[in-house]
């Protein structure tokens, strides 16, 4: 057994708005600059929908993530070491930058500079790659907002497998979700293993997925072994990049951009404990609907004194014990059991967990009555179809998903009868396995969302590591290459890069 | 002042030195100073097409080549004596290999420039030395190509084993050798010429690449399993505790 520690991620999509606060705070911090216009660390789509990058779900187009091989070993999909290195050359799988869509800016200039003319000025679009004219935007990183273009598009949704989807194109029985996506910062990580240079490495304090930008030699291979297509290729620097989960903030205890920032207050952090040498057999399991539940057997129970003890001695720190007892993730993903893994059939043991949401009552007005079970709605008539969000979240296995969203009722129902009617029906938490003690708990954590109980993160413990004299006179976080800034006009090696002028038109 | 200074001296007799010296200690100097930028400079986010067969053509094709000539010209002569190669064989064996794999190499560097400079996504983000080099590498290919015009004049490996008596006397330290170059055909001694303007200018452009693409290989295969975790441990983890320690409750 080796104890590790790993910060996750919670989006408790039941209460995600879709507002892209996350997205832009994001960008603004971390991809407003050259090469990486089109890169967004942390995007939402609307679902069903073909995403972002288009079909990225769809692995037997991409072939990102990972599979098992006959012997039961595991490979990645675009192919074991060698088949790598033959395409280092050319590589198949890379997505082209339409894949994702071609950044563009407008002349808003031309809104104030136009001079009189007969019909009103427009900020017409530009390239940002080519400065030049784009006559037509064919795509961009939100083209589906709620439900944009054609169903039979949108209908291609890999998460449709299985599901008589034509009638999902009908008004009446439409439905949509919200899908905020970025990193996973993965247990087994496709992009690492792919990196020829071995550039990619995952931290071992707090499971953190970064590239090294010194030693990334712009192979690309990463970007097609990750099957979420969350990291991309800098076509100004040469180099991949992904998100960091803002490790500058997690390190000093502060909540990533995205989570602080988060109107719905749908974003949580936390720790949990694993077994990292369970990883790989847990990765391996034949059956893909096996999955999600052998992901839950990598993690170990923070309450266990052989845990803790066993976590002291592989150097786990005081606080982060305590920090990974008073988890949300734990007691979300693990404990409740709400919370769900984003395709675990990648077999990356992704570590961004995804409450899935609840919907409307379908059928009800036809019907004259809503059917219930025990009482309470059964959830096989929300309208977001159940098989649609098992495809997404436990590789198509429907009782967990079931089981979550009765949870999520039955907090509803459990909380309304206490506030309302004064009664408290331990019954109605007894149907769905939990107490009324963790219902309320629920109820604090998902429902009333305190900042404090959202994040709890413990501080990076630097000082146990590094010697303070060493860092003195250091230039902190740069961009790269010590206290150089990375770009340098003057540099012999490089060279300068044309900066890209964009015209503003004459009229 | 120099009463021997001429031409062939300082291409053949003192290039040489200047340009290894250069590639040496600027791959080093940029290695350790800058290696944010040691970088393949990958185009094939921006535009595919043509990318696979022009790259594809072109790498297979120049490394072909550019083994082809580090093992040609710098295995000495006395092996070949002593394992029995042929001198006719060796020369007759460089042109029908280095032949087509100059030839798919010149393919593709012209499909490769063709993308660059007409496509507006890669040229907009040219710079002077990705393109200078790439047209460099085009005339290499080319004069090396034309080369074997003369090189089937003389099949009997004679000229060739000059070319490896050289390339090894530079590489012993015979300041001499340079006489040896005056008379060869002046498409040899262009190529040799640009050879070395190219190997000045490698740490200077994209083409430190190269280093690690043949690192890459042995990085990767050698690097057990798949994952690799940082730490920032100073002292060893104590030895792995059984798993059933752990009460699975």
């Amino acid at each position: 057994m080796r104890v590790r520690a790993q910060i996750g991620m919670v989006l408790n999509l039941d209460k995600c708005i879709g507002c892209h606060t996350c997205s832009v705070t994001c960008k603004n911090v971390w991809t407003s600059r050259d090469g990486v216009e089109y890169a967004w660390f942390n995007n939402v789509e609307t679902k069903p929908g073909l995403g972002y990058p288009t079909d990225w779900e769809n692995q037997a187009r991409w072939n990102g993530g990972w599979e098992r091989t006959k012997k039961g070993k595991l490979q990645p999909k675009q192919g074991s070491k060698w088949r790598i290195l033959a395409n280092i050359f050319a590589n198949p799988d890379l997505p082209e930058i339409d894949d994702y869509y071609e950044p563009f800016d407008f002349d808003y200039d031309h809104l104030k500079s136009a001079p009189e003319m007969e019909a009103f000025p427009t900020a017409r679009p530009r390239s940002k790659i080519t400065g030049e004219r784009i006559q037509k935007i064919e795509k961009g990183p939100n083209w589906e907002e709620i439900l944009g273009g054609e169903f039979s598009k949108r209908s291609e949704d890999y998460n449709f497998e299985g599901i008589e989807k034509q009638i999902y194109g009908e008004y009446e029985n439409t439905f949509m979700m919200y899908l905020p996506r970025l990193c996973e910062h993965c247990l087994n990580p496709t992009c690492v293993s792919a990196c020829p240079s071995g550039a990619i490495y995952k931290r071992e304090e707090d499971g953190i997925v970064l590239i090294d930008q010194e030693k990334c030699r712009g192979w690309r291979m990463c970007v097609s072994g990750c099957p979420y297509k969350k990291i991309y290729y800098n076509w100004s620097t040469g180099k991949s990049e992904k998100c960091t989960l803002c490790y500058p903030r997690i390190e000093s205890g502060n909540p990533t951009v995205c989570s602080e920032t988060c109107v719905g207050r749908i974003r949580y952090l936390g720790v949990v404990l694993y077994d990292a040498d369970k990883i790989e057999e847990a990765a391996s399991v034949e059956n893909d609907q096996d999955l999600y539940e052998a992901q839950l057997s990598v993690f170990l129970d923070p309450s266990d004194p052989a845990v803790i003890e066993a976590a002291r001695a592989d150097g786990i720190p005081e606080d982060w014990i305590k920090g990974a007892q008073q988890s949300p993730i734990w007691k979300m993903a693990m404990d409740w059991k709400v919370a769900f893994p984003l395709h675990p059939e990648y077999r990356t043991l992704p570590m961004v967990w995804y409450i899935p949401p609840l919907s409307p009552i379908q059928n009800a007005a036809e019907a004259g009555a809503i059917s219930s079970k025990d009482g309470m709605p059964d959830v096989q008539n929300l309208r977001i179809p159940v098989k649609y969000l098992a495809n997404m979240l436990t590789a198509g296995e429907e009782a967990p998903v079931v089981t979550a969203l009765e949870r999520m009722l039955a907090m509803r129902s459990y909380m309304r009868s206490k506030t309302v009617e004064g009664v408290i029906d331990e019954g109605i938490a007894a149907r769905v396995g939990l107490t009324g003690r963790q219902i309320e708990d629920m109820y604090k954590i998902m429902a009333l969302a305190d900042y404090e109980d959202r994040f709890v993160i413990p501080t990076t413990h630097r000082e146990l590591t590094e010697e303070a004299y060493d860092l003195k006179g250091g230039c902190g976080f740069t961009d790269t290459n010590g206290c150089s800034t990375g770009s340098s006009g003057t540099s012999l090696f490089g060279g300068k890069k044309r900066p890209l002028k964009m015209p503003t038109e004459a009229m | 002042m120099f009463p021997n200074l001429d031409i062939d001296f300082i291409i053949f007799g003192i290039m040489p030195y200047a340009a290894l010296t250069i590639l040496v200690v600027g791959s080093i100097a940029r290695y350790e100073r800058d290696p944010f930028t040691w970088k393949s400079s990958s185009s094939q986010l921006l535009r595919r097409k043509q990318l696979f067969w022009g790259s594809v053509l072109f790498h297979v094709g120049i490394i072909t080549v550019f083994f082809g000539h580090l093992i040609g010209l710098f295995t000495p002569v006395w092996v070949l004596d002593a394992v029995g190669v042929p001198y006719w064989f060796k020369q007759w064996l460089a042109v029908v290999i280095g032949g087509p794999a100059g030839v798919a190499a010149l393919i593709g560097a012209t499909i490769l420039i063709h993308r660059r400079v007409t496509d507006p996504r890669i040229w907009q983000h040219t710079s002077f030395a990705d393109i200078g080099i790439l047209v460099l590498i085009w005339l290499q290919l080319v004069i090396g190509l034309l080369t074997i015009t003369q090189t089937l004049q003389h099949m009997d490996g004679g000229e060739m084993v000059r070319f490896m008596n050289w390339s090894q006397s530079v590489m012993t330290w015979n300041i001499n050798a340079w006489a040896t170059m005056v008379d060869v055909h002046w498409l040899y001694r262009a190529h040799i010429f640009l050879g070395l303007i190219i190997t000045a200018l490698f740490p200077f452009t994209r083409l430190v690449h190269m280093i690690s693409g043949f690192a890459a290989p042995f990085r990767y295969l050698l690097r057990p399993g798949y994952q690799i975790v940082r730490s920032r441990r100073q002292k060893a983890l104590p030895k792995r505790r059984p798993t059933n320690t752990t009460p699975a409750e």
